[in-house]
Formats: structure tokens, C-alpha cells, sequence
């Protein structure tokens, strides 16, 4: 097998196992982190076909979609201490009363 | 060769520890697992020549966002009622949609045209990444500076509005 196979392949599995962490797990903290190893797997993917290809602009855009990411935990746990602090649980099935 | 061995040997280990932040049932050894997998992605980055990328995943990544988060986890007090039942009642479904998701990508992937190949074994280091960045990206490294002041208002409101609700 080739190595951006191989390495594709890791980003695929990486991404359905976060997807599938995000679906079926109760706590919102554990959610959040499977949301992570989602966008780790696509960036994995995204750094293959930018090493493959000898481009720099994938490089820079794996870099920006890093600070997007950071920026994003730094929103969504507040806002999850926020929660655990008004309902004290982290159970997402308390919360069921946000759907509309 | 040692590469070729060295690269499975991270693959494997991203992937297992991928596999044990579904069945771990503390949200901490969730966490320790994700370290674990990102850990293992960075000496593929590493492996692979781009060596700027596999430093920002380990300094961003392992050493802000997962610090940040095991943080959080030693705030909460995790035993509540999602400790003792791990899996929603999406548990059957959800596995079976993301084996679909994986196998309908897996198979647009194998199927299109192949990368075209560049220059081979192009290193990436600080030098080429920051000519590119500061040179033809410098507009959007002014924008990443903005959204990370907004990020860091939007994080002080958040909690302001639960210090008022609060009292």
C-alpha cells in the first residue's frame, strides 16, 4: 500500500471514529474531544495531499485551521462550564429541552 | 526502511488510541487518549518532512487546547450520570451511519484521479512556512490575530453571563 494511502485511510478511520464518538457518547466533554480528533483526521488528510503535492499553501492553511480550532475550544468549554454549572451535569440527555 | 516501520508503528498507535476514546469510560482517560493520537500525528507529520506542522500540533494542540481541557475536566466533578451510562441510545445507528460515511468516502477517494505527485520528499521547515506566510498570507494572519481577540471576548462575555445569571 502507498504511504498516502495509508495515511488517507488513517484520516478516514480517524474521522468516522470521531463522528462516531460524537454521536454516540452521553458526556458533552467527551463529545467536544471527539469533535478534535475529527478535525485531527481531515488535517491529517489535508497535510498528505499538500506534502504530496509540494505545496506550501496547504501547509500555511493546516496552520490557520489550527488556530481555528484552538479558537473554538477556547468558545465551547466556557460554555460548557457555563453549562455544568447551571444544570450540574455534563449528560447531553439533560438538555434535551433545547430542541426546539 | 526504519521510516516505513516507524510510520506504522504511529498509524497504529493514532488509530487504537482513536478506538479507545470511544470505549474509555472517565472523560479524563478520553482526554489521555487524544494526547496519545495526537502525539502519534505529529511524528507522522514529522515523518512525512513537515516538521512545522508536527511542532504547532504538539505546541497548539497537545500543549494548549488538550492542557486547557484536562483542566477543565480536574473542575468538573465527572461522576454524574453520563459516567455511568457511556453510550446514548444512538449507539447501533451511529455506528452503522459513520461505517457507511467511511465506506462511501473511502471509495470517492479510491476512485478519482490520483494526486499529482510534486516535488519528492519536500521538507517543510520554519524558514520555507514563515517566507509563504508572512510573504503571500500576511492578510490572513492579521485576520487569525482578529478572530483570536474576538475569540477571547466572546470567552470573558460567556462567563460574565453566567457570573450574572448566577447572582
Amino acid at each position: 500500500m502507498d504511504k498516502t494511502q495509508l495515511l488517507v485511510a488513517l484520516g478516514i478511520a480517524l474521522f468516522a471514529a470521531g463522528f462516531v464518538g460524537v454521536v454516540i457518547r452521553r458526556n458533552a466533554l467527551v463529545m467536544l474531544m471527539c469533535m478534535e480528533l475529527m478535525l485531527n483526521g481531515v488535517s491529517l488528510a489535508l497535510v498528505c495531499f499538500a506534502q504530496r503535492m509540494g505545496a506550501t499553501d496547504g501547509i500555511v492553511l493546516v496552520f490557520l485551521v489550527f488556530v481555528v480550532g484552538a479558537a473554538e475550544i477556547a468558545i465551547a468549554i466556557p460554555i460548557l462550564l457555563l453549562l455544568a454549572r447551571t444544570r450540574l451535569t455534563l449528560d447531553v440527555e439533560a438538555y434535551a429541552d433545547l430542541k426546539g | 526502511m526504519i521510516e516505513d516501520l516507524l510510520l506504522g508503528v504511529f498509524a497504529g498507535t493514532a488509530a487504537i488510541s482513536a478506538v479507545a476514546m470511544l470505549v474509555a469510560r472517565h472523560p479524563m482517560r478520553v482526554a489521555i487518549a487524544l494526547i496519545t493520537c495526537m502525539l502519534a500525528l505529529a511524528g507522522i507529520y514529522a515523518l512525512l518532512g513537515v516538521h512545522v506542522i508536527a511542532i504547532f500540533q504538539v505546541l497548539i494542540y497537545v500543549g494548549a487546547v488538550m492542557v486547557f481541557i484536562v483542566y477543565v475536566i480536574m473542575l468538573i466533578d465527572v461522576r454524574d450520570s453520563a459516567y455511568a451510562r457511556r453510550y446514548s441510545w444512538m449507539l447501533v445507528p451511529g455506528i452503522v451511519v459513520a461505517v457507511a460515511l467511511a465506506a462511501v468516502i473511502a471509495d470517492a477517494m479510491w476512485r478519482g484521479a490520483a494526486a499529482p505527485a510534486g516535488p519528492a520528499g519536500a521538507t517543510y521547515g520554519v524558514q520555507a512556512f514563515s517566507e509563504a506566510f508572512l510573504n503571500e498570507y500576511w492578510l490572513y494572519f492579521e485576520l487569525v490575530s482578529v478572530l483570536l481577540v474576538a475569540a477571547v471576548v466572546a470567552a470573558i462575555s460567556v462567563v460574565k453571563l453566567g457570573i450574572g445569571r448566577r447572582g
